[in-house]
């Protein structure tokens, strides 16, 4: 069993190495200094401002991650989150648009959109989960057209019903008056509501996966679909409801784009976390609390990487390259470990 | 072609599934091969057709040593295999499956070779469209065109494995034909098979098969008695029986038909009582696991009446049978039964009554921990069930069951299972049964059946004999009725 | 006149589609051979950028489409080394190498963004251009659509006409028949996955050095091109003519949308741009309802006559996959 560790992560570590490399090469190739790169990258983050800004992204990142467990337990390769974070997004904009002008508290109006996000977000991942069980259609192909969708209704809604005084642009909508945005901690851009949305996220998925009846249920239908109906298990159900979870969960992340970020809708309001909490749930294997540090990891690589356009004219999107070579190298090694090691 | 099997061994794990086996084939001989499920006749003929290797001995062709590579190599020396299912391609047309695999130039001549199969198909008196789509033919339609294809390719050895399951008759006539049309042209036939009328019907001799070994041979005219007798072995001992039912009645069937994808099974009536056994005795694939399956809720039965506890649940779902005290445990174990990845401890959790939200791992622990001790099992609380060996997984199935049970239908109990295992499982069973539980399974095992059923039902084809006494049948008699003997039609 | 630009934009079609069809047509390789290579997304914006950056520095148009095959084959190499060699999930690999292989376009390519470069001559085919409709649709093109109409008419050729296609049709279909008749079913998966990923990866440059010439990182256009291909890939039924049909098809839409803007004010482009993904899970719906457990259980409750209309109409639009697509073979 121990042996078993060590060896695991050594073949990690070994991935992390190759990853590192691989990523250093590709600095070179663009002739920057890889060992300048990865100190600006991770010293940009001293101050406490940038910490906070982390933070930002940690939150909405960490949510649709959590959600993402969900579906990975039950077996679902989620793609379409990316889709139910924006479709969050739009609930969550409907709601403050319809009751803005309303005579309701604004605090009760915030929580009703927040609530609303997670509503549209799960209503979403219905609709992938329903294709699936009803339809045949695999949820990563239903998943997929449902994200462009989703873009594309934002788009619409920017630029047509819900456009700005005067033309729609890029921008987004008219953000909404400040008593309708998440307070802020002084000075910065982070909202500590944000913070304590994505922690009971994460919690209520560790506790659910690792403490709850409904968590183990889960867990045997995504390891063996047909055992799990044997046992008892009402399987299509406990798909429908982990892509309802998943999609309540990541509609929240999508609120929080809106009310503690942005304050309006965005066409790219769901800013890739989706596909990035994808690859934090693979890289943490189902380990909710993992997900904690990895997806703050993930958050600062994406912070670190916006001072690369401007201190060294190199595009942002490293992080992203980082992510994925760091991904793909632990999921290569796990083959090979699994590969070159005897079985006992 | 001749050939020759000498000492031949091939374990798997601790089973010597081919112990010794010797055997020599004279050229155009129709050589017949006997055995129960699991005698070996499969990995002899798997190491015969290039797919497994043996662990020791040789094989020679017309006297000469030769390496059995793979598949390939087997059909480039002459010995074609025609699997049960055949080896095919079936959404594809009829002549790219007999072209495929030909060598010759990048751009295959379809009207030549749709020629040469339509002249096969005169000489042998065959009708296949070339056009038409193999998942459109019958069984004994792709049993020719494999036939055919092997020809083709230069077979000089055909072996044969159960053909003539799921043919119809004149299609088994025209097979029959077909091979004893081989004998003049000194092509040698290896006819797998369990079916005691058509071995002897067919081949000149035969040899078989029992737990690895290779346990007699004969030529004709065959002795069927003592064929029956090389094949299951001397009547066994019996356990102690319960005679009749004098109770309650635990599961009904009233006139129930099922609509396998390949069988159909026709208006079945029967019922077992309160701690009665039955096993359903017959060759893999005639019906046994439709009807298990019908009992369990998890097939759909088609006209009928089925009741558990008189309570009509006729096309209900598995999951209404279970809170009915339905069990139903598959033969595949880790694919059907079993989450991998999950602990012994979590399956416990899983299959007991669950109450509240959050699960107690404690007494989830100590569960396991009983459990382990009572069952037996060898692994910890943690352990993943994939860790297990067969013969714990089996127990840790049977520790899962709750109490009370009415019904559990089993599909192979033993199978791959050590003695120990055997005893201690079936003495596990044996106390649900005394507990008031009764039980169906279904075992390729025909001591297994006698020893521990109070009735038997044997299958052939689809088709259910009538509920044999334990007590007053034999081996020799189930045996025929296995081999598809005394059915009237 | 009408007629004219009727024709122009119908040969546009053809046009602007080739790299969907070099796409379409890879991944129809690769999955016959019973291999889903999920990462030509991102794998065709790297082409993309890889082909335009070579043939920028070079000068040579062929360096940057043959730049463009081999990223395509070495992406997908890793995801059959990964599969077929590591047993791991084909699903996950291919996922993951589609965002790293999109954000490695984007960093690497930030020098070149926005840069004029060399771009593919139209060249009008002698004869058949004069030929009256037909010619204008399909013969002022350029190099590499005749590529395209030829890709699809040779894979076409290959997979079911030549010797090889039919093996690599058994090879997806039903390995373990395969094997029997002398095929070396994973070197053979390696091989066309490898193959399949070079043809998709000409989709990048036939994008950055013909259709749309020069690289703009994500406003290229090109994102999303590689799933809307995995999506025509099932539409077309593992078939190349089939596929090629569901790309220009696509095609149409795209141009359909572009000449109704006019008409349509309020409707932003980007809209008109997504018809094809509802159109897609429409069409996955449809191939897939007839092969689901309620629908088999309604038309069992269903009287005979109509049972039988049912399960006919539905056998019709039902698109089988090769029936081992996506699980590993190993030999007993």
């Amino acid at each position: 069993m121990k042996h078993t560790t060590l060896n695991r992560i050594g073949f990690q570590l070994f991935a992390l190495l190759l990853a590192f490399g691989i990523a250093s090469l590709v600095l070179l190739a663009v002739g920057a200094s890889p060992v300048q790169i990865y100190k600006d990258m991770f010293g940009s983050l001293g101050t406490k401002g940038k910490i906070a800004d982390v933070l930002v992204s940690w939150a909405p990142l960490l949510l649709a991650t959590a959600g993402l467990l969900i579906t990975f337990a039950a077996g679902l390769w989620n793609i379409g989150v990316e889709g139910q974070i924006t479709f969050g997004a739009i609930g969550t904009t409907l709601v403050l648009r319809l009751l803005q002008n309303s005579a309701m508290n604004a605090g009760l109006i915030i929580a009703l959109s927040i609530f609303a996000g997670m509503l549209a977000g799960a209503l979403w991942a219905a609709l992938a989960g329903a294709l699936k069980t009803f339809g045949g259609v695999n949820e990563i192909f239903g998943g997929l057209g449902l994200n462009f969708v989703a873009t594309a209704l934002t788009i619409y809604l920017v630029f047509g019903p819900w456009k700005r005084p005067g033309t729609g642009s890029m921008s987004g909508t008219q953000p909404f008056p400040e008593q309708f945005n998440l307070p802020l901690f002084e000075g910065l851009r982070l909202s500590p509501w944000a913070l304590v949305v994505a922690v009971v996220g994460i919690v209520f998925v560790y506790f659910l996966l690792q403490g709850t009846y409904f968590g183990l249920r889960l867990k045997a239908v995504g390891k063996n679909f047909r055992a799990a109906y044997l046992l008892g298990i009402p399987t299509w159900q406990y798909m429908m409801f982990s892509f309802l979870l998943c999609g309540a969960l990541s509609g929240a992340a999508g609120a929080l784009q809106v009310t503690a970020v942005y304050h309006r809708l965005i066409p790219s309001i769901s800013s890739g976390y989706g596909y990035l909490g994808l690859m934090v749930a693979m890289l943490v294997n189902y380990q909710a609390i993992a997900a904690i540090p990895v997806a703050f990891f993930f958050a600062a690589l994406n912070i670190g990487s916006i001072q690369l356009p401007i201190v060294h004219k190199l595009d942002s999107s490293f992080s992203g390259v980082l992510q994925g070579l760091l991904v793909l190298f632990i999921l290569l090694a796990e083959g090979a470990r699994q590969r070159l090691t005897p079985k006992a | 072609m001749k050939v020759e099997l000498r000492g031949i061994h091939k374990y798997f794990g601790v089973n010597h599934a081919n112990d010794d086996i010797t055997l020599t084939i004279p050229s155009g001989t129709i050589q017949g091969i006997l055995g129960e499920n699991g005698a070996g006749k499969s990995t002899l003929m798997k190491i015969l057709s290039g797919f497994i290797h043996a662990d020791s001995g040789e094989v020679l062709l017309d006297g000469k040593p030769v390496v059995i590579e793979s598949p390939a190599v087997a059909i480039h020396d002459g010995i074609g295999m025609l699997h049960q299912d055949p080896l095919d391609f079936p959404p594809m047309r009829v002549i790219d499956n007999f072209m495929l695999g030909q060598k010759g130039g990048l751009f295959p001549n379809r009207t030549r070779a749709a020629r040469d199969l339509r002249r096969l198909q005169k000489e042998f008196d065959f009708d296949i469209d070339p056009e038409n789509y193999v998942d459109s033919l019958t069984v004994g339609e792709r049993q020719q065109l494999e036939i055919m294809r092997l020809l083709y390719l230069g077979a000089r050895v055909f072996i044969l494995d159960e053909p003539t399951t799921g043919i119809s008759a004149a299609q088994k006539d025209k097979l029959f034909e077909t091979l004893k049309k081989f004998r003049k042209q000194a092509i040698t036939v290896i006819f797998v098979s369990h079916k005691l009328e058509d071995v002897e019907k067919l081949c000149d001799q035969v040899a078989v098969l029992r737990q690895g070994k290779l346990v007699g041979a004969m030529d004709k005219p065959f002795d069927q008695k003592k064929l029956v007798e090389m094949m299951f072995g001397k009547e066994v001992p019996l356990g102690t029986k319960q005679t009749a039912c004098q109770d309650r009645t635990v599961l009904n069937l009233d006139r129930v038909s099922i609509e396998g994808m390949r069988l159909k099974i026709k208006d079945i009536d029967f019922h077992i009582c309160e701690g009665e056994v039955v096993g359903l005795a017959g060759m893999e694939g005639s019906g046994q696991d439709l009807f298990l399956r019908a009992c369990a809720g998890l097939i759909r039965t088609v006209g009928g009446v089925v009741k558990v506890n008189d309570r009509d649940l006729t096309g209900k779902s598995y999951h209404t049978y279970k809170k009915h005290g339905v069990e139903f445990l598959p033969a595949a174990r880790l694919e059907q039964a079993l989450a991998p990845g999950l602990t012994l401890a979590e399956h416990f959790i899983l299959a007991e009554k669950q109450t509240g939200v959050f699960i107690n791992h404690e007494r989830g622990r100590r569960l396991a921990e009983e459990r382990i001790k009572t069952f037996n099992i060898k692994g910890a609380p943690v352990s993943p069930v994939e860790s297990l060996s067969g013969g714990n997984q089996q127990r840790t199935l049977l520790s899962l069951l709750r109490h009370p049970l009415s019904l559990v239908l089993v599909e192979h109990p033993t199978r791959g299972l050590d003695i120990e295992s055997v005893v201690y499982i079936w003495g596990k069973l044996k106390e649900r049964c005394k507990q008031g539980a009764a039980i169906v399974f279904m075992s390729s095992d025909l001591d297994e059946i006698l020893q521990y059923s109070d009735r038997v039902l044997v299958f052939y084809n689809g088709r259910i004999s009538h509920p044999f006494d334990a007590n007053k049948t034999n081996v020799q008699q189930l045996g025929e009725l296995i081999g598809g003997k005394g059915w009237n039609e | 006149m009408e007629t004219a630009l009727i024709l122009t934009g119908l040969g546009s079609v053809f046009f602007a589609s080739a790299p969907i069809v070099f796409a379409v047509i890879g991944e129809t390789i690769a999955e016959r051979a019973g291999v889903i290579n999920l990462s030509i997304n991102g794998m065709i914006l790297l082409s993309a950028m890889g082909g335009f950056v070579v043939s920028f520095q070079t000068g040579s148009l062929f360096a940057g489409f043959l730049t463009g095959a081999l990223i395509g084959a070495l992406v997908a190499f890793i995801v059959a080394f990964s599969s077929i060699t590591l047993k791991q999930s084909q699903v996950a690999v291919g996922f993951v190498l589609a965002l790293t292989c999109r954000d490695l376009a984007y960093f690497l390519g930030n020098d070149y963004m926005g840069k004029g470069g060399p771009r593919l001559p139209a060249w009008d085919l002698p004869v058949l251009s004069d030929i009256p409709i037909v010619g204008p649709i399909f013969f002022h093109q350029d190099l590499i659509t005749y590529i395209s109409f030829l890709m699809i008419f040779l894979s076409w050729l290959w997979i079911f006409r030549t010797r090889p296609g039919l093996m690599l049709q058994g090879i997806g279909e039903r390995p373990a028949s395969a094997y029997v008749r002398g095929a070396n079913v994973n070197l053979m998966r390696y091989a066309y996955t490898v193959l399949g990923g070079a043809i998709a990866g000409l989709a990048g440059p036939a994008y950055s050095l013909s259709v749309k010439a020069g690289w703009n990182g994500t406003i290229s256009g090109l994102d999303g091109f590689g799933w809307i291909a995995l999506a025509i890939t099932i539409f077309g039924g593992w078939n190349p003519l089939r596929g090629a049909f569901g790309a220009y098809l696509f095609g149409l839409l795209q141009w359909l949308g572009l000449v109704l803007q006019p008409s349509l004010p309020n409707v932003p482009s980007q809209v008109l741009q997504v018809a094809p993904f509802p159109l897609m899970i429409l069409t996955l719906f449809l191939v897939n309802i007839g092969s689901t457990e309620w629908v088999e259980r309604t038309l069992a409750a269903m009287p005979e006559s109509s049972r039988r209309f049912f399960t006919r109409a539905l056998r019709a639009l039902r698109a089988s996959p090769p029936a081992s697509l996506g699980v590993p073979f190993e030999r007993e």
